[in-house]
């Protein structure tokens, strides 16, 4: 069976009795190596290890010891979550799924040679490869930010070190201070996460600075569930929020780290903690081994398969794909679509049509929690949108209530279904 | 070999739409740059109230069916594109209507192009048309294999645990099959309320209800 089979959707229901079984050829079990151990890399991971049950060899590459999940994040600058409850561990996917975790960084793909060189000078062989390294930023996309300034300026959209320094810098604003956030331009990781944040932001304020300010700063005209945050702000931190667009200036912005200043259209303005989303791009290793065309990785609809070598798969916010938000729920999802069309490539499992979804939860305050959603199936051109939901503007508290109540419990499944 | 897909339908063919839309060029703009004309311009029109533009004035009727919760989607923008009285008696678009629903299809094809995009704003409106699950016969035979379901259980187990723990989210396991089909044609119907859930079953079939009963009154198997 040849590793490129496209057409793998159609593996019939007469194949199918050859279950899982090792390459006919009789040869060595085939190796997948998967470069990244977050929501898509730890997920692919597992579903391929779990249900090949022990005829593929799994390699993840992860530098991290310790996955902290964006998902939530937000919640832990609110005092809604600590810190511990987002760090997630590899042990179970090496002790009770058999998958070697490797703790290093993927520098490069020898895509002829089928080849993953790691930063600590090792070389890993595949058969089929899964990249999922997340995002990366765009150098210069804010004049006057880069990664040195990002102690200054936190960024937070990678979790752990720099969502703890956010939080402490807000904890720590002077009373009455202003809080910056410069939001990224489309398309970029959590549609909906910047404005989380500033709801979690807004909610410390009004427990502990009640006359600070936060100012959003935003190159889009329109953002994810704006009616829903804007409804909530005023409901909750009535005159504590301005959003420039725009039209004010919002999408012509400087910062200065060493003077702590905003540039808007020009005119300065001091602030006293400032939060840099950057514009994103695919992670680096992307674009390392030659699958991007502009910022991102561009995949086949229906089984993840980059566009540009059909034995690389590529998951989740690297990727470009259609109309699938950046999401932990979007990588998570496809990754199952991955795992099950690798299985069929490598081995004659049984395959299935991809089943592509996505809910995303947001706090605004106390239990105050709100949902949008969809369902996607793929076209040949992208994974495309084709029914959604979104919470309503002016549903009572109970049903907010049962909302956030359910994103904790979506919090808890994706994360045992992520890391076992 | 038989190939079954999931693909989702395109909604036309947004070229033959761009051709289409010269029909309403005289009046409507759209793109970067469009202003209101005669008519107001169609950026960003999915999604978007009826007479809801600030800067242009629309006819009372108009107005007043924004008012009355009028949202312009793909079913209402079509309604509106066949005949425009049908929809709103006394609009000021005095356009006889397109009869031809194809072409009506490639020019919402071509409309869709011009507003937010799902992967940014995941509440924009669709940009395909679901295919119902069209299964071929060999699938079909395989009914209640709980090897389906357990393929189709990992939808579920994003958000529900596969171990039976239920916090903020109801366990699904050990459910005897019956209720389990029950629950989620319910939501299929949409008699149950959950909009998740409603999402989700209603794009399952029978058959694949019946795969994911089977698999979950014993997952361990
Ligand atoms: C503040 C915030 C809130 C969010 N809230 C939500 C939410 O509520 N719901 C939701 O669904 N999503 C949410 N997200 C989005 C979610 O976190 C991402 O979409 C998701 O993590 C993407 O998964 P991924 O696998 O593409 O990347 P990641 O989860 O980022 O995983 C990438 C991994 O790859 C590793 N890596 C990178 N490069 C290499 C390399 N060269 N070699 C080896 N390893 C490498 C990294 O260390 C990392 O562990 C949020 C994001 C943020 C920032």
């Amino acid at each position: 069976m040849s590793l490129n089979r496209r057409d793998f959707l159609g593996a019939s229901a007469a194949a199918a009795v050859m279950m899982a079984a090792p390459r006919v050829n009789g040869q060595a079990r085939p190796h997948v190596v998967v470069v990244g151990g977050g929501a898509g890399g730890a997920t692919a991971a597992r579903y391929i290890a779990k249900d090949s049950k022990g005829a593929i060899d799994v390699t993840l590459i992860e530098p991290t010891r310790t996955y902290y999940t964006c998902f939530f994040s937000n919640l832990y600058i609110g005092d809604f979550r600590t810190l511990d409850s987002l760090a997630h561990s590899y042990g179970t996917l090496a002790s009770e799924y058999g998958i070697n975790v490797v703790h290093d960084w993927a520098t490069g793909v020898d895509r002829d040679a089928k080849e993953v060189a790691l930063a600590g000078g090792g070389r890993v062989g595949y058969d089929a490869l899964v990249l999922s390294p997340g995002i990366d930023f765009v150098e210069g996309s804010v004049p006057g930010w880069d990664i040195t300034a990002q102690n200054k300026m936190p960024h937070s959209y990678k979790a752990g070190s720099q969502t703890e320094l956010l939080k402490a810098q807000v904890l720590s604003m002077r009373e009455g201070g202003v809080y910056c956030m410069v939001a990224p331009p489309n398309p970029y990781r959590c549609p909906p996460g910047p404005y989380e944040r500033v709801s979690m932001v807004a909610h410390q304020f009004k427990q502990n600075n009640p006359t600070a300010t936060i100012l959003i700063l935003d190159p889009k005209p329109k953002f994810s569930k704006q009616a829903l945050f804007e409804e909530g702000w005023q409901k909750h931190y009535p005159g504590m929020i301005q959003r420039l667009g725009p039209d004010f200036g919002g999408g012509n912005v400087e910062v200065r780290p060493d003077s702590m200043e905003v540039v808007i259209d020009g005119s300065p303005e001091k602030v006293d903690v400032c939060n840099v989303i950057p514009a994103q791009k695919a992670g680096r290793i992307c674009h390392e081994a030659g699958l991007t065309e502009g910022n991102w990785a561009p995949v086949v609809p229906a089984t993840m398969q980059s566009r540009m070598d059909e034995n690389v798969y590529i998951l989740g916010d690297a990727t470009s794909q259609g109309d699938m938000p950046k999401s932990g729920y979007s990588a998570n999802s496809q990754a199952k679509a991955a795992a099950m069309a690798i299985r069929g490539a490598l081995t004659d499992a049984r395959t299935f049509p991809p089943r592509y979804s996505n809910t995303c939860w947001s706090l605004i305050a106390p239990e105050d929690g709100v949902k949008v959603g969809a369902s996607y199936e793929p076209t040949e051109e992208k994974i495309a949108k084709t029914d959604g939901f979104i919470s309503a503007t002016g549903e009572d508290a109970a049903q907010r209530k049962a909302t956030y109540e359910e994103s904790l419990g979506w919090y808890s499944g994706i994360t045992s279904d992520m890391f076992g | 070999m038989s190939v079954t897909t999931a693909a989702g339908e395109e909604i036309g063919d947004p070229e033959a739409g761009r051709e289409a839309f010269k029909e309403c060029a005289a009046c409507h703009e759209i793109g970067a740059g469009a202003e209101n004309g005669i008519g107001p311009h169609l950026n960003l029109i999915f999604g978007r109230q009826a007479g809801s533009l600030e800067d242009y004035v629309y006819s009372p009727s108009l107005k007043r069916m924004g008012a009355n919760g009028l949202v312009w989607d793909l079913r209402t923008l079509d309604a509106y594109i066949e005949n425009p009285q049908s929809l709103v008696s006394g609009t000021r678009m005095s356009y006889p209507g397109m009869g031809d629903p194809d072409r009506r299809a490639d020019l919402l094809a071509y409309l869709r192009k011009f507003s937010a995009d799902p992967a940014n704003i995941p509440e924009a409106a669709p940009t395909a048309l679901p295919t119902k699950p069209d299964l071929d016969p060999e699938i079909l035979a395989i009914e209640g294999d709980p090897a389906y379901g357990a393929y189709l259980s990992s939808e579920c187990t994003t958000c529900h645990r596969r171990d039976g723990s239920d916090e903020g989210i109801p366990s699904i396991t050990h459910w005897p099959e019956e209720d389990f089909v029950a629950a989620m044609h319910a939501y299929k119907q949409k008699l149950r309320p959950h909009p998740v859930m409603q999402m989700i079953a209603g794009r399952l079939s029978d058959e694949e209800i019946a795969a994911l009963a089977a698999y979950f009154a014993n997952p361990e198997q």
